[in-house]
């Protein structure tokens, strides 16, 4: 192991950042497979806007941690042409709000790549997402649900050190594209120890974050965290037993995880910070509708930001996003109903 | 309408001009000059099976049995089959719609070609796509998508991926006159022009984008000169000669195969046909598709050079066109008998894993959507306000 593994790689036994889980990713995968290398804007000598990929270029070389042009649909385009040759890069969108400028390659190219043409595609496009951090309408944003929509393409969202570090392991080794989106909120607020041993986490299961009977919590992401908090706290004012399922992939769904926890509960409410309309959200109350409308007690109900572009001042985003209080509050009607 | 005849009569003097430039050039310093007796009629063979085939997709398309659009490249054969001619088999190309006979010299059989068009189980793509949209990395080609640029990016990384492992391998992309006005192109050929990729992006002018003429694209006086905007070797042929373009185009695939990075050719042509077959071309001036018919074919110069410049007798040339008829027709034969696909075929493959999709609840019948739905009596029950249940 290079400078980055005994940074990081020796001390799986002590505690390492959301941040760091998904560099020693990058670095295991890199050191495993040659023919896995990244590329990105300022992500070589720079390490990166968030430094997430920060050692990698000094121990694997500059033409395998591509510092490129300002170039989205480049990047994305060279990327599934790499992969299609065999090679498995990892694109970084600097901030993944940026990822809207590669979505005709993503969404044309890329997804349809092995089903139009028998064409392997193993790519990750990764990047900074999510808001809480005052960044703005364009350094904020969740634009998952745009790509959940297109066939061909997964999509994934880990919540934990252990998951942004297993998932990016999967991600990598998957043989079609995966959209790695990772929450810049709890780049440095979320620790955990790395399992032991390989610690892929598999693509498309669903996490029992915390378990309980009353009403099920499903959401992912940094809003797991609000739901947790949210949880303790009905738990000790309210004598609720609240259960939250972190989905971790959004596509694949995990439909199996969902109807069980609707079918254990059957309370739910649906929590992303993402907005409102054309959210995750309305596809899993469909979902459950669909499969387990027989058993809810009570109508689905969504705690989500409102359908207002994310301003900047913390006034505005705090009103805008959605908040623990605002989940406590939620999850309050849905028991009572 | 007076710029606008101003404008194609323009581009048709530039061929001209480059035609005169290429002619000019010493006969023994040309690559071209190096191609075998053999090599020379191939050329010709790829041009007549083009166009033939092009010809037998017209009357099947007639007779309805093209699903969909048709896409003719009648007076473009020399600029794709001389182009794809300078590649080696180990090299990848990218064509557009224009470039099937590209693809023919890239080992692309009629019989898949007829198989796309008729939407058939057995094409090459199995009925998922249309027309020429297939590709095989063992022959070396990829299959292009509708929007226009895509494929330049995508070229850039199949040839970074040469770059990356060492391998002497070099890739060629086809764009049009109207993709070099996308954000991918852009975007494509910069990243391959910084990372100084084994690539040749071929510049097809052929002076309309569907009904676009080129001086509405762009206000360049010519595509060559976008090279000097990213630092990257420019050539300019007549695509029309079909030895002008094998003579350009190995010039530039020999420049990315010694570490010269990305050169752009343009090869000026004219696009005879309608975007498709359903396009009347009423925006063109009159009398100008007949021009080119009557005085530019790529096909009947290169007859003309066979016969008066290089040695061949008409008997030679006409067991080609005979030949290429046989195997046009013994491809019909077979293309016609292939069967269309299954349509459950249509869940496979979107993955790897998983390998299929399922069919939606509404195709199964309604009843086991039912009875997954049921609640288990006395089960999850457990009422949150009165503290009750299981």
């Amino acid at each position: 192991m290079g400078d980055l593994g005994r940074q990081v790689g020796e001390g799986r036994m002590s505690e390492i950042t959301y941040l760091e889980g998904i560099r020693q990713a990058l670095f295991d995968e890199m050191e495993r497979d040659p023919s896995v290398f990244c590329i990105g804007e300022d992500i070589g000598a720079f390490g990166g806007a968030f430094k997430v990929t920060e050692g990698l270029a000094a121990k694997f070389g500059d033409e395998r941690v591509i510092d490129s042009p300002i170039s989205e649909i480049g990047i994305v385009g060279a990327a599934a042409g790499a992969a299609h040759m065999g090679m498995r890069p990892v694109v970084e969108m600097q901030f993944i709000d940026f990822i809207a400028n590669a979505y005709d390659i993503l969404t044309n190219y890329v997804a349809t790549a092995r089903y139009r043409a028998f064409l392997p595609c193993p790519m990750v496009v990764r990047g900074p997402s999510g808001g809480y951090v005052r960044g703005g309408p364009f350094h904020s944003q969740n634009p998952e649900a745009g790509f959940i929509h297109t066939p061909g393409l997964k999509v994934v969202y880990p919540s934990t050190v252990a998951d942004a570090y297993g998932l990016m392991k999967s991600a990598i080794r998957d043989e079609d594209c995966v959209l790695f989106f990772e929450h810049k909120y709890l780049y440095r607020r979320i620790k955990g120890e790395l399992p032991a041993g390989d610690g892929a986490v598999p693509i498309g299961k669903a996490r029992v974050a915390r378990e309980g009977k009353d009403l099920s919590i499903i959401t992912y992401a940094a809003t797991v965290w609000k739901a947790l908090e949210a949880a303790e706290q009905l738990e000790r004012e309210d004598g609720l037993s609240v259960e939250v399922l972190d989905l971790r992939s959004l596509a694949p769904l995990d439909d199996e995880a969902i109807q069980a926890t609707v079918r254990k509960t059957n309370r739910v409410l649906v929590v992303h910070e993402d907005t409102r309309t054309g959210g995750i959200a309305g596809e899993i109350t469909a979902r459950i509708s669909e499969s387990s409308f027989a058993w809810l007690d009570a109508p689905i109900m969504r705690v989500t930001a409102h359908d207002i572009p994310l301003p900047y001042a913390p006034q505005l985003e705090d009103f805008v996003l959605p908040q623990t209080s605002d989940v406590v509050r939620a999850a309050r009607w849905v028991a009572a109903y | 309408m007076g710029s606008r005849r101003q404008a194609t009569g323009g581009a048709r003097q530039d061929a001209v001009a480059v035609e005169r430039r290429t002619r000019n050039k010493g006969a023994a310093a040309r690559p071209s000059a190096l191609l075998s007796r053999e090599q020379k009629l191939e050329l010709y063979y790829w041009m007549r099976l083009t166009r033939t085939l092009e010809e037998r997709l017209v009357a099947l398309y007639r007779q309805t049995k093209v699903v969909g659009g048709l896409f003719r490249s009648l007076g473009q054969e020399a600029d794709a089959v001389g182009s794809c001619f300078a590649l080696e088999r180990r090299d990848i190309m990218s064509p557009l719609i224009r470039n099937m006979g590209a693809m023919l010299v890239k080992g692309a059989a009629p019989l898949e070609i007829l198989r796309q068009y008729m939407a058939k189980g057995d094409s090459p793509t199995r009925g998922r796509e249309l027309n020429i949209h297939f590709g095989d990395l063992d022959r070396g080609f990829i299959g292009q998508i509708s929007p226009l640029g895509d494929m330049v990016p995508v070229m850039a990384g199949v040839t970074l991926s040469f770059k990356m492992r060492g391998q002497d391998r070099v890739g060629l992309v086809y764009v049009g006159d109207g993709a070099t006005s996308t954000g991918a192109f852009h975007e494509g050929i910069n990243l391959a022009a910084v990372q100084k990729c084994p690539l040749v992006v071929i510049v097809e002018s052929n002076q309309y984008a569907y009904s676009t003429p080129t001086w509405k694209q762009t206000a360049a006086k010519q595509m060559v000169d976008k090279a000097v905007g990213y630092g990257v070797q420019g050539l300019q042929a007549d695509g029309n000669d079909v030895l002008a373009v094998y003579d350009v185009t190995k010039a530039a695939v020999d420049h990315a195969r010694s570490g010269g990075g990305v050169t752009l050719v343009e090869l000026i042509t004219y696009r005879r046909k309608g975007h498709a077959e359903h396009d009347n071309q009423s925006y063109v001036p009159d009398g100008e598709i007949e021009w080119w018919a009557a005085n530019n074919d790529p096909i009947d110069r290169y007859h003309g050079v066979l016969l008066k410049e290089l040695g061949f007798t008409a008997p030679e040339l006409d067991a080609v066109d005979a030949r290429v008829r046989d195997e046009v027709d013994a491809a019909t034969e077979l293309a016609e008998q292939s069967p269309f696909p299954e349509p459950h075929d249509a869940l496979q493959g979107v993955y790897a894993d998983p390998a299929a999709e399922t069919p939606l609840w509404f195709r199964e019948g309604t009843r086991a959507a039912v009875e997954r739905n049921e609640r288990a009596e006395g089960w999850g029950t457990w009422d949150a306000k009165s503290g009750k249940g299981a």
